[in-house]
């Protein structure tokens, strides 16, 4: 032995032996795990088990001594886990189908009964739960109307459907974080389609409401500046109407027999020789 | 068995191969050949069969050792091979400890180490000691590092129901970054993925609080700031150690297949704009003309009202010039006179009956009127 110890193979082999020995009674429990000790099948304690609020580097986690062959270490998740729920469809009480698809968190936090329920098999609390909550999602919103799942009644809805299914999971030694519902949506087909045609036809009437304003807008605009318009006349003509109709009657003629650029003649006036016009012109001939 | 391979590696003349002889090592074949049993009497193989017999490692190491003495010890001088060896394992063990206790920690970076899984503290920026390697395990997590994700992930569209009940489709991105390395690393199972679908929930759930218009519009910004409000209340009631940097909707529009009724209403509203600048542009031009019009009235009146006669005459003469001079005339002397005269060049135009053409008269009334006032 002594011969042994002196060759560094010797030593090297030393510590395989040490290692070995190390590796069948020691355990790594890692922090995000907790450990069921189950000596001889039968479960004798939990290591590292999870309480709320409680740090890291406490003293469960790190190396775990047992017993070789005798006792085993099952190693349990102690993370928040998920649950996907499948897409389900969901009947309201006023009869509209929606897809809803929702999940859940959850974290085990008895791993005894978690370890007698599912095997210590995490996989089996989430398989367990799954259809669990399906239904308690089925259950709960198929009480509400359409319009109600769009609000914020769903905050209730989902603390509902969160208890019914803690109801549940306590028997697996899991405990529900929250149930959230993901996404809710109108199947695809006849009912999208149909939604789809509502809001098409919303649009229109907005379209022809705006048209239909837009064009009633315009009018008033219009009458409204006419009547502006009338009242500046009003003013300024309004101080004295009798030197007004002269003038405009001026204008008028001017308009309607001496048009500017336009060519001389068209009009064939015949005229009286006693007329205003040739009041000076005849009478200083006399 | 074990007896017989014991007597092997003590190299026992009556075993079947001779292990110590370096000629029988360098050729496998033989042992098989030479094993009466028929199976594989090669000593590595001999660990393998010893452990399972129930003491695990005992017999095959002690031979391990014995063939490694044996052929090294045959090889090397007998002196020459301890500090050689010596040398050889502490250079490792050097190494081992350099790079395995030593830690560069990035300013970016927290280091959290586990010393045999257990949390044992966090390195921060600069170089840390930490026990060597299967002891402590140091985990980087990066924790100024924005990372963030886009929904819908690759492209396509995400409906999401508005609370009046109509769909948009919305895409966004999440900035997010750790904030507790050791809340990241420990709490949650699927960090990103339940990021993911809070993201995803909470954006519905605030979408279904407004109506599509006011999703399309004016209230992306809040949108926005609610979400990140929202995931964060809720990431924080997971312990997720994370911090939501902010949520920026990229586009929130109609569903494509009611783009087209969309359309129409901002081509609904480019007309209604149109039909009101027309009418401002007339109403303007009304007003402006009015306006034009009542001036030149005023200069006129305040000059009539200097000399009101003169101004009457001056007038009415300048306007019967303007007519005058620009029309045919014809001047009929006597009142009864027919006045259907078929003048030379007269033409007929207008609204004249039975070949009558229009006899104007001017009419002298406003002098007359203005004289006598």
């Amino acid at each position: 032995m002594t011969r042994l110890l002196r060759n560094p193979i010797g030593w090297a082999g030393l510590l395989i032996v040490v290692v070995l020995a190390c590796a069948s009674t020691l355990s790594i429990i890692p922090e995000t795990s907790q450990a069921l000790v189950v000596r001889m099948g039968k479960p004798d304690r939990v290591v590292n088990r999870y309480r709320p609020g409680q740090g890291f580097g406490g003293d469960g986690a790190g190396l775990l001594a047992h017993i070789p062959l005798v006792e085993q270490v099952v190693v349990i998740d102690k993370r928040v886990r998920d649950i996907d729920m499948e897409r389900q469809p969901v009947l309201s009480t006023d009869q509209l189908r929606l897809e809803v698809d929702a999940f859940a968190r959850y974290r085990i936090t008895d791993p005894l009964r978690m370890y007698l329920a599912a095997r210590g098999d995490e996989r089996r609390v989430g398989e367990a739960l799954k259809p669990i909550l399906g239904s308690a999602l089925r259950n709960e919103l198929g009480r509400r109307p359409f319009a109600a799942l769009l609000t914020p009644e769903r905050d209730t809805a989902m603390r509902n459907i969160r208890d019914a299914l803690n109801r549940i999971a306590a028997q697996y030694g899991a405990q529900i974080v929250d149930v959230r519902i993901n996404r809710a949506e109108l199947p695809d087909g006849t009912p999208l389609d149909s939604a789809f045609e509502r809001m098409r036809s919303a649009r229109r009437q907005q379209a022809m409401t705006i048209r239909a304003e837009g064009m009633k807008q315009a009018a008033i605009l219009r009458g409204q500046a006419d009547a502006d318009a009338s009242r500046i006349y009003a003013d300024a003509f309004g101080k004295d109407p009798d030197f007004y109709d002269f003038y405009r009657s001026m204008q008028s003629y001017r308009a309607a027999f001496a048009p500017d650029g336009e060519n001389i003649g068209g009009t064939t006036l015949v005229l009286s020789p006693n007329s205003a016009y040739f009041r000076n012109f005849i009478n200083k001939g006399k | 068995m074990i007896e017989d391979l014991a007597r092997r590696g003590r190299g026992d003349p009556r075993a079947p191969a001779r292990l110590g002889d370096p000629a029988s090592l360098s050729n496998g074949q033989r042992w098989g050949d030479d094993d009466p049993e028929g199976g594989k009497s090669n000593p590595w193989s001999g660990n393998g069969r010893g452990g399972r017999r129930g003491r695990p490692g005992q017999p095959s190491l002690e031979e391990l050792i014995r063939l490694g003495r044996g052929r090294f010890g045959g090889r090397l001088p007998g002196g020459g091979a301890r500090p050689i060896w010596g040398y050889a394992l502490a250079a490792f063990v050097l190494l081992w400890l350099l790079t395995t206790s030593f830690h560069q920690i990035d300013p970016q970076e927290r280091g959290v180490i586990t010393r045999f899984g257990r949390y044992q503290g966090t390195l921060g920026p600069g170089v840390g000691l930490t026990m060597p390697a299967p002891v402590d395990v140091v985990t980087r997590v990066n924790v100024d590092q924005i990372a963030s994700f886009d929904v819908p992930g690759s492209g396509g569209q995400n409906l999401v129901l508005t609370g009046d009940q109509n769909i948009i489709d919305l895409a966004y991105s999440v900035r997010w970054s750790v904030r507790d390395p050791e809340l990241y690393l420990f709490e949650l199972a699927q960090p990103e993925d339940t990021i993911r679908e809070v993201a995803e929930s909470a954006m519905r759930e605030e979408v279904s609080r407004v109506t599509l218009d006011e999703a399309i519009g004016p209230m992306r910004s809040q949108i926005e700031s609610r979400v990140a409000a929202r995931m964060q209340a809720l990431l924080d009631r997971y312990r997720a150690g994370v911090t939501i940097e902010g949520v920026a909707i990229k586009q929130a529009d109609p569903p494509e297949a009611v783009n087209d009724a969309f359309k129409e209403v901002s081509a609904a509203q480019q007309q209604a704009q149109s039909f009101l600048n027309n009418a401002r542009a007339y109403s303007e031009q009304v007003e402006a003309s009015a306006s034009a019009a009542a001036a030149a009235f005023d200069k006129v009146y305040d000059a009539y009202r200097l000399a009101p006669e003169v101004t009457r005459k001056r007038m009415y003469y300048e306007t019967m010039e303007a007519v005058l001079a620009r029309n045919d005339k014809v001047i009929v002397d006597t009142p009864g006179s027919p006045t259907v005269l078929p003048l030379p060049g007269l033409k007929p135009r207008g609204r004249a009956v039975d070949g009558e053409p229009p006899t104007i008269t001017v009419a002298p009334a406003p002098v007359t009127r203005g004289g006598g006032q």
